[in-house]
């Protein structure tokens, strides 16, 4: 039976303001979970905390909200003991590049097959408009006091100097763009970081949709707006890395934080880098566990039918026994 | 003559097989038929520093250090002028005869307190700054000084075997003080080289090195020395089973007894011994007997080829070790992490996050100097108040604290019971001493073992559970506090979690109703296990009943209470010992029933403020009368112990006595 929309809704009422982009993160989420035809018993979509942070009580699967900046340790942790789960992390950018930066760098180099959305609304939302990690220097949002006195960090740079094995940047009213990278995310062997343009209307008077959208540049000659944004996709551009050699990947990178760093007039959107030559950390774990696959952490049966533990340990009472 | 009953000493800077020496003696005495506690003390460095240990070997079974050796075995300088003046009257000091005219200023890991003090004293006895003036002064306090040429030895040995560049192995020098110390003491050189044989196990050639130099020590020491020597110790034939072995080793193995399938760390000491030795011992043995689903033969033999397996992660900090456990919990495997202060201070938020989603996850604690820093590889109990406090709001959780190896050992297994059943997570207190002291026991009995997993549903009776309601409640109102859990991936078992207040699916609220009965569904946890955990898992009355004097303490002092009380029953003084192992929730009837029949109660405790006596205190409106403490790094001794008790119960004074001993 084909699950349908309203499968992967729940009743709880979503208190996030008109118009924010976190919307159509969360409709392109559901669509694609639909569309993979993901019962919601498989999927577990953790979070962090912000406005973000809410989105799994709006998602009927296993939603679990966590701390501040920690939503990556949390969702490995799930995913090691029980790799059989649908693993989706969602965090804002005060999340993933402030709080938890540590986190999201260490989560790169681990390559635990896992999906990790983040919002990108250049503000702390919950908070109430604190300038985010992501904002560039010199820009005054709406709430700030002055102009923003730190230098921004480039989420797909980091991603890419962190060993995130699937990068992408999606925009929130590009929900049918969003959707198919975040299927491509879940299906992606290895941990993929989507990086998601979510204007803030509330706080983040910037960058909006009407700026994004180019509403403020019209095309002299048909008065119609000139979107900032642009799907890479339609300009040819091949995210793929084939062979895995060092050449590529050298030349694949510079091609990434070039594309990252284009966040002015022209801002493309789409799958920047998916490379599968690296080995999950499941598969190295695998290496040293024979049994992790099959029987993981989660999957073992510790104990018998009344409770006796099954490891067997006196091979290892043994070797401390001096007799 | 005083037959198998020694403190042994052995130093060294760190780094050059100290704790490898250590280790052998003790295990050749265990092989010996008797029994070993062995206490580590090192810096907070790799190379150079002096660490030493002390091994003390009894007939019966021994669970603490005393604070003076009988023998000092040295091979370096620095370990004569640091020890050589704590050694006992009629005790003895083996030392390199090549050394006798090292200065005290030559020794640059010499702090300046213990130098001035060193040199005052040297001073006043007129003697010379040097190895020389130390032995001196020590052989006017009446100890024997025994000189070795280990240099010439160790050539001699090059000589015989063909081996020249022997010579230039120093590290050899620690097996020829152990053996050294063997010949003085006339103990069967056997048992040393089948503790040799075991301790480089299938190194062959390493094996024959070791043992030649140490018979050529052992033989040079026994025919000059040993005759003037009056400690002995002589092999016991026993048919016991033994172990012997270190509290992080024993709470390891408890946990993978006790079904931990993943640990998470960040290195710090004293506790990321315990992780490394998970880690190596990853792939465990499955016994197939014992798997329930025997009709899935499928299973069982798969089981039975590969075995089952531990995942050991090293995280990038603390944060991300306790909340990877978390997660590992939700998908259903007991999970742990280990730490010690600092650690402890990263992993609050996740504490409190796996207490308000009522998540099982265990804390295993390995306290150490603090605060801050502190000094990190010397012993304390500060962190009982911080364990029991940590964390904003209010919300349920266990504290367990260990007494000696084996309780570390069962401890494990139980607080993942408790985890399971209370749903909860559970603090496994340990400290330094326990964690780095070596000591035998007779081999540890599994037969009583049982995991209990707790109310853990799986789909079929889903729709049951919430009365009747179709949608599954993971956070059910119920009488006991505790609401059946699904694990992430259960069919039918989908729940949210979240560190705000939630109600019974886990969706926010902020409903003052809500609110009320869901903390007094998390707090209602505290009063089921009050009522449910057996009284014998939660403090041990040490001793007779009806003593007059009772004695108060938690963790690792256990060991050295228990001696001296053996100790003083043979000075006529009779005491008993509450020990508490369960610090939360506290026993409070049981602790009030036995503290108001004592005329006279003592707290002992390894911090500044007598953390435990005071939780009593909150906990049970009765003060303890009298406070021993001591927090200078150092363990506690059995006659550090006896002395204090003999004292407070003789002059009934101070109220607060404060122990010192220690280097
Ligand atoms: C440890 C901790 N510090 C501070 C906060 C307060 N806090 C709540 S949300 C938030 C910022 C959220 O910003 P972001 O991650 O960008 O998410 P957004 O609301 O923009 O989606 C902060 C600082 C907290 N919850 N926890
Ligand atoms: S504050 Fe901004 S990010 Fe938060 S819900 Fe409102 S619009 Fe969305
Ligand atoms: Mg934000």
């Amino acid at each position: 039976m084909a699950l349908k929309l309203t499968d992967l809704k729940t009743s709880v009422h979503n208190d996030w303001c008109p118009g924010c982009g976190d919307f159509g993160v969360l409709n392109a989420i559901q669509m694609s979970l639909a569309e993979m035809d993901l019962e919601p018993h498989r999927v577990a979509v953790f979070s962090g905390i912000g406005c973000s942070g809410k989105i799994p009580h709006y998602i009927n699967t296993y939603g679990i909200h966590t701390l501040h900046g920690r939503v990556l340790p949390y969702a490995i942790g799930a995913k090691l003991a029980d790799p059989s789960l649908e693993v989706i992390a969602a965090g804002g950018d005060g999340d993933g590049m402030g709080i938890g930066a540590g986190h999201m760098v260490n989560a790169g180099r681990r390559n635990v097959d896992i999906c990790y959305i983040m919002f990108d609304n250049g503000v702390y939302g919950l908070t109430k408009g604190q300038a985010s990690p992501t904002l560039s220097l010199g820009l005054k949002t709406k709430s700030l006091s002055g102009p923003n006195i730190n230098e921004a960090i480039n989420p797909i740079t980091l991603a890419m100097a962190s060993g995130y094995t699937f990068i992408a940047r999606g925009y929130s009213y590009d929900v049918r763009q969003l959707k198919e990278l975040i299927k491509k995310g879940i299906n992606h062997r290895g941990s993929a970081f989507i990086s998601i343009l979510q204007p803030c209307p509330t706080y983040n008077d910037i960058n909006t949709m009407e700026w994004h959208g180019g509403q403020d540049r019209k095309d002299p000659a048909t008065g119609k707006a000139m979107p900032r944004v642009y799907r890479i996709e339609e300009k040819g551009y091949d995210p793929s890395i084939h062979s895995g050699d060092a050449d590529e990947l050298n030349k694949k990178m510079q091609e990434v934080n070039s594309l990252g760093n284009q966040l002015g007039d022209e801002i493309p959107i789409g799958l920047f880098y998916s490379n599968e030559t690296i080995p999950t950390y499941e598969e190295r774990v695998a290496e040293r566990l024979p049994n992790y696959l099959k029987t993981p952490p989660a999957k073992q049966q510790v104990s018998g039918p009344s409770g006796e533990p099954v490891a067997d340990i006196s091979a290892l009472l043994d070797n401390l026994c001096m007799t | 003559m005083t037959n198998n009953q020694l403190t042994w000493m052995i130093g060294g800077s760190q780094g050059t097989g100290v704790d490898s020496s250590a280790l052998l003696f003790g295990r050749a005495c265990t092989l010996g038929g008797l029994y070993g506690y062995g206490n580590r003390e090192y810096y907070s460095n790799i190379k150079g520093e002096h660490s030493y240990f002390m091994v003390r070997v009894h007939q019966k079974i021994i669970h603490s250090p005393l604070s003076k050796p009988d023998l000092l075995a040295t091979f370096d300088a620095e370990t004569v002028i640091r020890h050589a003046l704590s050694v006992n009257v009629d005790g003895g000091i083996i030392y390199n005869s090549e050394l006798s005219n090292v200065k005290l200023t030559d020794i640059p890991t010499l702090e300046h307190r213990v130098l001035e003090d060193l040199v005052t004293y040297l001073d006043n006895n007129k003697l010379e700054h040097s190895v020389n003036g130390i032995l001196e002064a020590s052989r006017r306090n009446g100890v024997h000084i025994y000189a070795i040429p280990y240099g010439d030895l160790l050539k001699e040995a090059a000589s015989t075997l063909g081996e020249p560049k022997l010579s230039n192995l120093t590290r050899m020098m620690n097996t020829m003080a152990v053996a050294a110390s063997f010949g003085l003491l006339e103990f069967d050189l056997s048992v040393l080289d089948s503790a040799i044989s075991r301790t480089f196990h299938g190194k062959s050639k390493i094996i024959q090195l070791n043992m030649t130099v140490g018979k050529s020590a052992y033989d040079y020491v026994k025919g000059k020395y040993a005759s003037g020597f009056q400690y002995k110790l002589k092999k016991v034939q026993t048919e016991e089973k033994r172990v012997f072995l270190q509290g992080n080793q024993a709470t390891a193995l408890g946990k993978l007894v006790g079904g931990c399938r993943v640990q998470t760390y960040y290195p710090i000491s004293p506790a990321s011994d315990e992780s490394d030795y998970l880690e190596a011992n990853q792939i465990l043995k499955i016994n197939p007997r014992r798997l329930s689903d025997s009709s899935n033969v499928e299973k069982t033999t798969y089981l039975e080829k590969n075995g089952g397996s531990v995942l050991v992660l090293q995280t990038e900090d603390e944060t991300a070790a306790i909340t990877a456990a978390i997660g590992a919990a939700l998908s259903g495997a007991r999970s742990s992490t280990s730490t010690s202060g600092p650690g402890f201070c990263l992993m609050v938020e996740g504490m409190g996050w796996a207490g308000i989603n009522e998540v099982p996850v265990v804390i295993t604690y390995y306290q150490r100097g603090g605060p801050s820093t502190g000094m990190p590889t010397r012993q304390e109990q500060g962190d009982l108040r911080f364990a029991l406090h940590a964390g904003q709001g209010e919300f349920p959780r266990i504290i367990l604290a260990s007494g000696d190896q084996r309780e570390c050992f069962y401890d494990a297994v139980h607080s993942f019971n408790y985890a399971e059943r209370y749903q909860l997570p559970v603090i496994h207190l340990i400290d330094k001493t326990l964690a780095n002291s070596t000591a035998t026991y007779p081999m540890f009995d599994l037969s009583g073992i049982r995991i209990d997993r707790g109310a853990i549903t799986n789909g079929e009776n889903l729709n049951n559970l919430s009365s009747g309601d179709k949608t599954y409640k993971r956070f059910l109102f119920t009488e006991d506090g505790i609401s059946p859990r699904t694990l992430l991936g259960t069919k039918g078992g989908v729940f949210w979690n979240t560190g705000d207040e939630h109600d019974e699916y886990g969706h926010i609220t902020e409903d003052p109703v809500v609110r009320v009965r869901m903390m007094d569904k998390r707090m209602k946890k505290l009063e089921t296990i009050d009522h449910e955990v057996p009284i014998q898992e939660r403090l041990t009355l040490h001793g007779n009943e009806e003593s007059d004097v009772t004695i108060v303490s938690w963790g690792s002092p256990k060991g050295a209470i228990i001696d001296a009380m053996d100790a003083l029953n043979d000075e006529n003084i009779h005491v008993n010992f509450l020990q508490i192992r369960m610090i939360n929730p506290l026993p409070s009837e049981n602790i009030i029933s036995v503290l108001s029949r004592a005329k006279k109660t003592i707290g002992i405790e390894m911090n500044y403020s007598a953390q435990l006596a005071g939780w009593i205190r909150e906990s049970t409106g009765i003060a303890i009368d009298h406070h021993v403490v001591k927090y200078n790094g150092r363990p506690i001794s059995q006659d550090e112990v006896c002395d204090s008790i003999k004292k407070l119960v003789k002059y009934d004074a101070p109220k607060r006595l404060v122990l010192t001993h220690g280097t």
